[in-house]
This record gives structure tokens, sequence and C-alpha cells, in this order.
């Protein structure tokens, strides 16, 4: 998630100036006190250190630790070594599962970038209205559940409204959810529903810093929208989309939530994603150890990503001086 | 470091040549999209407010069939089960009241101390002085790194040795205290805040604590809100670490409950229109948060980025 309130307290000047200016006046007054604030500075920080430590620096540890481990839940983790990742590499249901997770992201993130691209300059270019930015965020405020549950009934082989279309088109009903080759496609573009609305308005708050000159100036030279788009709004949102797109694809290979409610894995296994297969060996056949060592190659499989993707889009530049 | 870009809207439109054409496609393709994106919405209203017979007898009839609010009594458990199996529930008696008291006792919980203990970390990274100061804060941000969904499973294994597996606190505890995200971008806003003011407060004989309080606080309300909202958004949404952690109907929030239901299945076929009217409960307070604060949040959606 990221948020960045645009309107700081009117009554300020600029917070960059701010910082500047008051770096050597409070090296002043340290002087002066000849202390700093170290146990008023303790209090305050407490608990959230305390939550930082016991709910995410050691989970994280315990996480690693667990992965080498055999693991029920009643009796103590007993160490095995490697085991957990001889074992993990030579099951066909990881590799299978990793494999549906990627098919998934490759649609879900595919779809929404384009198409939430394609809303946020739609918002900028076409009106600057925010209550349509407040109508594209409204599925957002849905939980995946209620998402998952509303799709679900839409198209319900038999009554839902999506295959009464369909079939009053002419075309053959479609089992949407209960299909194997549908299945991740349809969950995909559910997820999608969800969350291209708040992906389009990230982007959008992204175009809203091109300066409105640039485009002006190519008016003036008689370009058209559609070139203005590739030779200004892409270069130049190039850092931005960088940046979303590993936040979306880091968040969409976690998918679990939409899963569960729909097809709950199946149907034949077509849907069971890393994090699903993930939760069914903690919780169904209590293999914490073997859970919990598909968990690090999730991990490792995101921060890889997550390099690649910063080196490959060059995130870090920007066109933009 | 980190870049917090502002998104004041421009008010300024850009002069447009004449090129209606363009213009009607593209607002043919918005048009789309809104129908897209609000129909569920009324599906789901439409189809609560059904009849399950009707249902099946009318599939494509754009409003309720044979209108009735039976589906949000089998909902909200006042209904009996052998009445609730007649309409074509599952009988299984589900309250969603209780459901919904547990996941806003849940959301409140969770966004009022995170909140507040993400704010006053914020207070010590930014205005206070002290020794390691950069060194914690960077450790935060690593936190960030961390992929959420990572830390679920060695948290569960922690909360049932602090035997608080299906408790409400249980689901709290975790995202009680702070988020790396939280706390970093608090800290943005009180930076921005000027020296002057806090000195200002200090001549005047206010202690740091005070300054807190009175002036830090009042004066970054309008991120505070905006990252509270979001805030109880995101925990009211939660699915799958509550369905770690609640086992019965004492912790059972809306997102497991509606799950359950679902899972119910009459041999009839699913009970949609219970189903649809269960949906909505879950929903309607989320859209009714959002719609008191909407301008707010949709103009302080940015972007955040990380270098």
């Amino acid at each position: 998630m990221t948020i960045a309130s645009s309107s700081p307290p009117s009554r300020l000047p600029a917070g960059g100036a701010a910082e500047a200016r008051s770096k050597p006046r409070t090296r002043r007054t340290e002087v002066g006190d000849n202390q700093g604030d170290g146990r008023l500075a303790a209090v305050f920080i407490a608990p959230a250190l305390l939550g930082f430590v016991v709910f995410l620096l050691w989970p994280t540890l315990r996480g690693i630790y667990l992965s080498f481990t055999r693991f029920n839940l009643l009796t103590p983790a007993e160490w095995v070594g490697l085991d957990n990742y001889v074992r993990m590499v030579n099951d066909p249901i990881f590799w299978d599962s990793l494999w549906v997770t990627v098919e998934y992201v490759v649609i879900n993130i595919g779809v929404q970038t384009v198409a939430a691209l394609a809303m946020a300059v739609l918002l900028q270019r076409l009106t600057q209205s925010a209550m349509l930015r407040g109508i594209v965020l409204t599925p957002y405020l849905m939980s995946n559940v209620v998402a998952g549950l509303v799709w679900l009934w839409i198209l319900d082989t038999q009554l839902g409204i999506g295959n009464e279309i369909i079939s009053a088109l002419g075309a053959d009903r479609i089992p949407f959810l209960a299909d194997e080759t549908w299945a991740i496609p349809t969950i995909a573009l559910i997820n999608v529903w969800r969350h291209v609305g708040y992906t389009a308005l990230l982007l959008f708050a992204g175009l809203q810093a091109i300066p409105n000159d640039m485009y002006e100036a190519a008016r003036v030279d008689g370009a058209s929208e559609w070139r203005m788009f590739w030779r200004i709004t892409m270069p130049l949102l190039r850092p931005v989309l960088a940046v979303v797109l590993i936040m979306t694809v880091i968040g969409s290979f976690q998918v679990f939530d939409t899963v569960a409610v729909t097809t709950a894995g199946g149907p034949a296994n077509a849907t069971n994603v890393l994090q699903y297969y993930i939760y069914g060996s903690a919780f169904g056949r209590f293999q914490f150890g073997y859970a919990s060592a598909m968990s690090v190659a999730l991990l490792v499989v995101l921060s890889a990503i997550t390099v690649l993707q910063y080196r490959l889009t060059r995130a870090g530049r920007t066109d933009l001086g | 470091m980190a870049t917090v870009t502002t998104t004041t809207s421009t008010t300024l439109r850009p002069v447009r040549r004449r090129f209606p054409f363009g213009r009607a496609a593209a607002w043919t393709v918005m048009g789309l999209i809104i129908l897209i994106t609000l129909l569920p919405f009324y599906w789901i209203l439409r189809t609560a407010l059904s009849t399950n017979a009707g249902l099946s007898a009318d599939p494509t009839n754009p409003l309720p069939v044979d209108l009735t609010t039976s589906g949000f009594q089998r909902a909200l458990g006042m209904q009996s089960a052998e009445e609730a199996v007649k309409q074509g529930g599952a009988g299984g008696g589900l309250d969603f009241w209780r459901y919904l008291l547990n996941s806003v006792l849940v959301s409140t919980l969770i966004t009022g101390c995170q909140i507040f203990f993400s704010a006053m970390a914020a207070y010590a990274f930014s205005r206070l002085r002290w020794r390691g100061r950069d060194k914690v804060f960077g450790l935060f941000l690593a936190g960030m790194m961390v992929p959420a969904i990572f830390t679920l499973l060695p948290n569960f294994v922690l909360i049932k040795q602090l035997h608080l597996i299906d408790t409400l606190l249980g689901i709290a505890l975790p995202t009680m205290f702070m988020t790396p995200f939280a706390v970093f971008f608090l800290r943005q806003f009180f930076m921005n805040i000027p020296q002057e003011v806090e000195e200002a407060a200090l001549l005047d004989g206010a202690g740091k604590i005070k300054i807190f309080f009175r002036v830090v606080l009042p004066m970054a309300s309008t991120p505070i809100i905006t990252l509270g909202v979001l805030t109880y958004i995101t925990s009211w949404n939660d699915y799958f670490w509550p369905l770690m952690v609640s086992y019965s109907d004492s912790s059972r929030v809306l997102t497991v409950a509606l799950a359950v239901f679902r899972a119910q299945t009459p041999a009839t076929g699913v009970d949609w229109s219970g189903l649809m009217a269960a949906t909505l409960i879950a929903a309607l307070p989320m859209l009714v948060l959002f719609a008191c604060f909407a301008r707010r949040i949709v103009s302080s959606i940015g972007f955040t980025g990380i270098k």
C-alpha cells in the first residue's frame, strides 16, 4: 500500500525547505541543552519496537528456522537440515502450483497494468473529476472474499447473469470457475476488477507530476494524443510504473483469498496456487516445516523479482530532471 | 531514501483541439469502465432482495424477483432453521450481527492502537534526538521488504503459544503495534512541521510530550485520518490471518463468516439470496466509511517511491 497525502497542513511552507532549515537550529538547541531526548524517545519508540521485534523480526527469523525442521505444532520442532528443501525440489505438486501461480500473475498483472494505465490516462486527459476517481476505487473497498463471491454468483453456470447473457447471445454456457482451463484466468480477472482502480489512481498520481506545458508544447507542434502518450507520458511515467509494477507483482504472487472462496484449489489442482498449497500443507496436513520451506522459496522468488524488475526498468532514474 | 510526491490536482484543463470523435470514443470506454465497476454492486442488492425460488425461475430479471427481506433475515439469524431450509437456506444458524460486532471490534482495536503507536514512533524518529535513531529507523525500513504473508505462519505458532487462538485479541495483536509503512508514512509528515512551531511551544514552557499531543498530532490530522481509514478498511477486509486464528463464533469476523456461509451450501444449491445479503452486510460499512472520507482519500492516494 502506498499513499501520500496531498495536502500537508496548508499553513506550512514546503517540507524540504523547512527540513533543511531546521537542521542547524536543532543542533544549536542540542548544544544548549547538552543532552538529547534519549529517555523520552525510548518511551515513544517502545510499543512500536516491541511490535516490530515480536511480530515481524522474530517471526521472519523463526520462519526461516522452521523451514529446516520437522514441526507438526504439537511436538517441538526437530532439526532436519535441508530435508524440506530436497522434498520441495522433488515435489511435482509444488512445481505445478508454482507454475499455476506464475500463470495467474502474468494474466493478472498483464491485464491490470494495461487497464489501469488506460484508466489513469482517461481520468487525466478526459476529466479531473474526483467523483469518477472515487467510483473506480469502490471495488477496492470490498474484501477479496466479497469480490470472489459476487463474481462466483455472476458467473454461475446455471443461474449467473453472465452466463445467461452468453446463452442469450447463442453461445454455450462457460463453467468459468469449474473448468481447468478457465479457472485461473477467471480468478485473475476477478482480482483485476478489485484492484485495477487503486492501481489506476497510483498511476494517475504519477501522471499529475508531468508538467502540463509539455503537452501544450507537443500540441502546438501538432502531435496527436496517441503520439503524446508514447513520447511524453510513457517515458516520464516509467519510474512510477516500475515501482507500481513491483508492488502489484509482489501482491499478486500472494493470491489466496479469492481461490479459497471460489474454487478451493480445484478443479483437479488447476487453481492450487502456491499460497493455497502452503496453507494446505500447514493447516490441512500439519507440515509446518515443509510449509515454511515453501514460504522461504516464495520469499526468494519475490526478492529476485524485485531486484530484476528494478534493474530492468531502471526504476531509480527519471527522465524528468 | 524516500520521496513523497504531492498530488495537488491541477485545475487547469488542457486546451483541446477539435476532436469530437476521439473524445466520444474515450467517454464510451470510460462509461463502460464505470458500468463494469458498479454493476456487481447492484447485482448484490438485487439478488439479496429476491427469493431463491424467484432467482431460479427468472434469472435475467434486472429487478428483485419476489421482493423480500428473507435473505437478510437468514443472514442475521432471525429465521428458524425450518423456515430457512424452506427458503433455500442451509439452516446453519449464522448470526451476522455477531460477526459484524467482531469485525468492528478487531478493526477498531487494530486501527486505534496501530496509528497511535506508529505516530509515537514516528515522532521519536522525526522530532526527537537520540543515539542510534537512524539505525533503528533503517531496521524499520528493512521490515517493509518482508511480505506480510511470510510472517503469518510463524505468527500463528506464536499466537498459539500465547494461548490466544480463537480470540479477537489474537487476531488483532500482530498488527496492533505498528506497521513499518505507517511509521514511515507518518514520519514524512512530522518532518514537514516547521521547527519554529515546536520552538515557540517550547518557549511557552510546553514539554516534548505536550508538543506531541497539542502540536504535532493536530497539525498532521489529515494524513492521520487518511491512514486511519485505509488501515480500517485493510483490517476489515483481511481474510487469511483471521481464517488461521479464528475457529468459533466468539472470534469469527465477517470475511471468515462469509466463507463459512458459502461452504454450508444446502443440497438444493447455493443460497444465493442469503449469501448476497450477507455480502452486503459485510461490504456496506466500508462503503459508508469511504463515502464520508472519499474526497480526502481519493486525492491523497499518491505515490511513494523508496529508492
